[in-house]
């Protein structure tokens, strides 16, 4: 079964079920996203991939809406392009973006401005360097969610981390803020594999960044033999 | 082998272990009455009995404002500082409490004897200003306080109104016991007609939700009635967190056995097994209230035969009122929305077909169903049939609930209540919520109907009508509405989550006189993006309120300008 719909102006046909982001990409269109990645599941929470869909009264997200026939879909509307600017610019008064090269794109390409907001309250938090394989810097987190979802039910099954706070103030955390060699985590590194913006980091890479030389960091991760 | 003795901790959390997941919120509630807060040992204990993560039930006492994982006092006196309480002097009451007792706003005596915190709407705004006390057997307040104080034993009274008195029949005089509402009269005629009939009877009605979206509830119930899985659930909405709103807080106090009707009736039409009163946890003194009424239905046997329904409490997060969120905290949960589609007509609480209703809809129902669609579409307008109730608050005369037929005008509504209050001039009116927009004196004559009210740019909302006088500084009123949206975003979708930080920002700013070049195009900009990209109602209204004031009142956000309109 296909579905045949329009999307700006193209008529395109895709599998049925398919969602706008696939069709989009599958017919050389870009849709931005933040949060989505193909191992995590989609929840629709960074709302750069939102399109204007006929009819529909409000923004509907790429990355989980499905084709249907005869829709007509606007990857680029004023509503759009203002809502997905908007959206880098209040990222860029939030967090350190810095490690972020895509972000940094994607903000050249709609001309937002990084000091849009004035004044604005940034999350700013200490760098967690507390366990030998990995640091977390969440000054440099935009809650995209994946390392929670790939520690949870997306791939690991560990549960180490979830959110402390809430809105503006939610942060990954742990329970009641342990260390993560207090935790369940098994250092298994999918968390830092699927991090977007370097906030969570190999150790060895943020050492090598702070200026650490790489005999150094040999000497710093001997503990394990010293301990027997 | 020795025997020990359970914890106290899991003798009060073993009724919730078989819940697994779904027990999480009644057990941080009953390790919270133990300790007043949650320690890190009862968290672990409540993670290992109820078989969840301990991060994911860390996670959980972090995004419900009820629940602590610091040290907190048994006994805690909130003072609301929200809109209608802020008119009336809350920041004052907080600042004299706080000084009296030597605290700071949130704080805890080292004895861990009292906790002093602000708090988001109360629910009491014709009471205002209010205070809600945990704990503390006398009121820690006086008389020359000047607050009204609740507390689990200690009620708000009712006050009720208006031209007609069908919804709040049995309202104003304290709890309706079965007794006296008699016997289920809609119930049993709904018994004798098939689902599908009691659906077309409902639909026929045109009755539709009073929660804020006004979805068709017949519509919505055939949806429930006809999708694939089972089990089947029916949900009453009394998560009532609309700043401004309290409507539902007196139907429940006073008339707990229609709303339970209204619940049974729409477990028959839909083939449920299960319902659940999910209540929020500013409204503690009601719950005793609805466990007497359940009580008395099971022994008539209008609950206990294939159906039957269980009360769960929330712990403080205005996003728990959305539909999904509500879901969520009822299988324990962080209160995040989910994506619609999948609808909760098909995909509901625990992934199945579920009915969710705003309290006041399905008091409607009984009544529906006893004297028939007809009937019932005698009062009000043909497209806005019924009664509806609205939430008088602010600078009125007599603030209180209020019954009219859909189609009174705003003018008449006024003028029931004793106009503005001190014979002052009307400056505002909010309609419909925190959520919803202003209206001045042009929109006097504006009929209180969904088809009017569309028409003036008005939402009805879930029936708020806050007055403001002419004596009132609008740009504080924003700025009430500015920090409570940034309390409440649950912080999932990035336009809500940022976007309410950044208008609470620019909004604290327009009301401290410290605009910033470019703050109206700022505002504009966040406003628009939480509108249309957000992924629930409470991001896609978080800014509603202020753009509709930006475009009645633009000198407000400009700088130079007066405060008043």
């Amino acid at each position: 079964m296909t579905v045949t719909f329009v999307m700006d102006g193209k008529e395109i046909t895709v599998e049925d079920g398919q969602t706008l982001l696939d069709a989009a990409r599958e017919n050389g269109m870009d849709i931005p996203t933040i949060c989505w990645h193909e191992a995590t599941t989609a929840n629709g929470l960074c709302r750069m991939c939102v399109v204007e869909v006929e009819g529909w009264r409000t923004l509907q997200p790429a990355c989980v809406v499905k084709a249907g026939a005869g829709m007509k879909v606007q990857t680029r509307s004023e509503k759009v392009v203002r809502a997905r600017k908007t959206i880098l610019e209040m990222l860029a008064s939030t967090l350190d973006l810095s490690d972020a090269p895509e972000i940094l794109t994607m903000m050249d390409e709609y001309g937002a401005d990084a000091s849009r907001f004035p004044d604005a309250v940034r999350r700013e938090s200490e760098v967690k360097d507390d366990n030998p394989m990995y640091i977390r810097d969440y000054s440099k987190c935009l809650l995209c969610w994946r390392c929670v979802q790939v520690c949870a039910d997306d791939a690991q099954y560990t549960y180490a981390i979830n959110f402390e706070g809430r809105g503006y103030e939610t942060q990954i955390g742990t329970f009641f803020d342990k260390p993560i060699p207090e935790t369940t985590c098994v250092l298994c590194g999918q968390c830092v594999g699927v991090c977007p913006t370097g906030a969570l980091k190999p150790k060895r890479q943020y050492l090598l960044e702070q200026g650490v030389s790489p005999e150094e960091i040999s000497v710093l991760n001997t503990g394990r033999k010293r301990r027997k | 082998m020795t025997v020990t003795e359970p914890s106290p901790l899991y003798t009060a959390i073993e009724p919730y272990i078989p819940l697994g997941r779904s027990g999480l919120l009644p057990a941080l509630h009953a390790a919270q009455k133990l300790y007043g807060w949650v320690p890190e040992a009862a968290a672990a204990e409540i993670a290992k009995a109820l078989r969840v993560p301990l991060a994911d039930v860390h996670g959980v006492i972090e995004f419900y404002s009820l629940f602590y994982d610091m040290p907190t006092s048994k006994h805690v006196i909130r003072v609301c500082t929200d809109v209608a309480c802020a008119l009336k002097g809350g920041e004052g009451i907080l600042d004299r409490l706080c000084k009296k007792h030597g605290l700071k706003a949130g704080q805890t005596t080292d004895d861990l004897s009292l906790t002093i915190e602000p708090s988001p709407c109360l629910g009491l705004c014709e009471h205002a200003p209010a205070v809600w006390e945990t704990g503390g057997e006398q009121s820690s307040l006086n008389s020359e306080d000047g607050a009204t104080s609740v507390s689990l034993n200690r009620r708000p009274p009712s006050r009720v109104y208006g031209s007609v008195r069908i919804l709040t029949a049995n309202c104003g005089n304290g709890t309706t016991s079965l007794a006296k509402y008699g016997e289920y009269a809609g119930l049993k005629k709904a018994k004798a007609m098939t689902p599908e009939e009691v659906v077309a009877e409902v639909k026929a009605s045109g009755l539709v939700g009073r929660g804020g979206a006004a979805f068709p509830t017949g519509v919505k119930w055939e949806g429930a009635a006809k999708a694939e899985g089972t089990p089947k659930y029916v949900i009453c909405n009394a998560d009532e967190s609309e700043p401004g709103t309290f409507k539902d807080r007196v139907l429940l106090l006073d008339d707990p056995h229609r709303v339970i009707e209204g619940m049974c009736i729409a477990a028959y039409a839909i083939g449920a097994v299960k319902g659940y009163i999910y209540i929020r946890g500013e409204y503690p003194y009601i719950v005793p209230v609805l466990e007497d009424a359940l009580q008395e239905a099971r022994r008539a046997g209008y609950l206990g035969n294939g159906f039957d329904i269980e009360i769960r409490v929330g712990a403080g997060a205005y996003i728990c009122g959305e539909e999904t969120a509500l879901f969520e905290s009822i299988e324990g949960k962080r209160g995040f929305p989910r994506i619609k589609p999948p609808f909760p007509t098909t995909h509901g609480v625990f992934g199945k077909p579920t009915v969710i209703n705003n309290v006041e809809t399905l008091c409607t129902v009984p009544m529906i169903l006893a004297q028939g669609a007809a009937e019932y579409r005698k009062l009000g307008t043909e497209k806005s049939p019924g009664s509806k109730l609205f939430c008088v608050s602010g600078d009125v005369a007599q603030t209180g609930v209020y019954e009219v037929p859909f189609g009174v005008t705003l003018r008449e509504l006024l003028e029931m209540a004793g106009g503005v209050q001190g014979g002052k001039r009307l400056q505002a009116v909010l309609f419909g919520g925190a959520a919803g927009a202003f209206a001045t004196s042009e929109h006097l004559d504006v009929k209180l109907t969904f088809e009017d009210l569309r028409a003036a740019g008005l939402p009805l909302g879930s029936g708020v009508v806050m007055v403001f006088d002419e004596t009132r500084d609008m740009r504080q009123v924003l700025k009430s509405l500015g920090h409570f949206f940034a309390h409440e975003s649950c912080g999932k979708c990035y336009p809500c989550q940022m976007g309410t930080q950044r208008q609470k920002e620019i909004l604290d700013r327009i009301a401290d006189g410290n605009i910033s070049e470019g703050d109206f195009e700022r505002l504009q900009d966040v406003g628009w993006t939480m509108t249309d990209a957000s992924l629930c109602g409470l991001g896609q209204t978080a800014a509603s309120a202020v753009l509709s004031a930006m475009k009645l009142w633009p000198g407000l956000f400009v700088e130079g300008q007066t405060s008043k309109v």
